[in-house]
């Protein structure tokens, strides 16, 4: 009897494993700040390279970072939504221009919309790494302490801002 | 490809290497012990992704200042997670990947063992004449 259970037993087991293996999407690197403190950091705006954006700027209420880029495929297909929840979704977006060209960057805002309430240029990359970037677009939701709840990586859609976002963002609000 | 056999191996080099042999070689082994999260089946050393551009300046910048290897692991993993290792580090989640191979094994020779125990206590079939 055993001798033909043990391996039946191993190879369903393999087979539960690889049927697994095939669904799960090894682009995907889970980040190790969510639950912790946003990182901090200092950046000139993208609009006013005088004038800087740190981390105490954006902390204080619920906040979207989004990290973006016009060499960027997929920052231009979520960009319109992003245009949208500025103006709907009740809470401030800002923007990680990362190793962009700032004249490219300012024309695409102007055609396209500026859903940021500031964008901070980073043009080393050096801030992108703080924060475990690896691949444009990104999305942080940030709780009003300023720890990350959320890190979403792919084009932002409608879709994923109903199943991801807007359950944690309710969580904090008490709703 | 003829042309391809003249590439040098370093093709993604961007730098001149470290005047100290030891700073050089300590360099040499973290970009060669870290992912790019890009391509991920490359290291950094081999990648000519902008990231591991960026993280191969880092590692540089943070080996001339002289931070230990363990201060740029960490400074590595705190961003990336484990995954950004080439080499997964050993704790209770990783225990199955790092002993699966040896335990495979070692059922493979019990198994085997077995098998030669229990014929061997056969009595031989008699040749067919």
């Amino acid at each position: 009897m055993w001798r033909y259970l043990i391996p039946v037993a191993l190879f369903v087991t393999l087979v539960w494993f690889f049927a697994r293996g095939l669904y799960l999407d090894p682009g995907y690197v889970p980040s190790p700040f969510v639950g912790k403190p946003a990182p901090a950091f200092s950046l000139p705006k993208l609009k006013d390279p005088a004038a800087r954006l740190e981390r105490s700027d954006i902390v204080g209420e619920l906040a979207l970072v989004n990290v973006w880029a016009t060499w960027c495929i997929g920052c231009q297909q979520e960009h319109a939504f992003l245009v949208q929840l500025a103006s709907s979704a009740g809470l401030p977006i800002y923007g990680l221009n990362w190793k962009d060209d700032r004249s490219q960057a300012l024309r695409w805002l102007e055609q396209l919309g500026d859903p940021y309430v500031a964008s901070g240029f980073d043009a080393s990359g050096d801030t992108a790494i703080d924060w475990g970037v690896y691949g444009a677009p990104e999305t942080f939701l940030l709780a009003p302490d300023g720890t990350v709840l959320y890190k979403h990586l792919s084009p932002l859609t409608r879709e994923i801002w109903s199943r991801e976002f807007l359950p944690r963002i309710a969580a904090v609000r008490g709703e | 490809m003829l042309p391809l056999l003249g590439l040098p191996v370093m093709a993604v080099e961007d730098r001149t290497p470290f005047a100290d042999a030891v700073l050089e070689q300590r360099y040499q082994a973290l970009i060669r012990e870290t992912r790019c999260l890009v391509c991920q089946n490359q290291t950094i050393a081999d990648s000519n992704a902008p990231l591991a551009a960026d993280l191969r300046r880092q590692i540089r910048q943070q080996v001339a200042d002289g931070a230990s290897d363990a201060d740029i692991v960490n400074y590595l993993v705190t961003r990336y997670g484990d995954f950004v290792l080439y080499r997964p580090p050993m704790k209770p989640t990783t225990w199955l990947l790092w002993s699966g191979p040896a335990l495979l094994v070692l059922i493979g020779l019990l198994v085997f063992a077995r098998v030669i125990y229990v014929r061997s206590r056969q009595p031989l079939d008699e040749e067919p004449a």
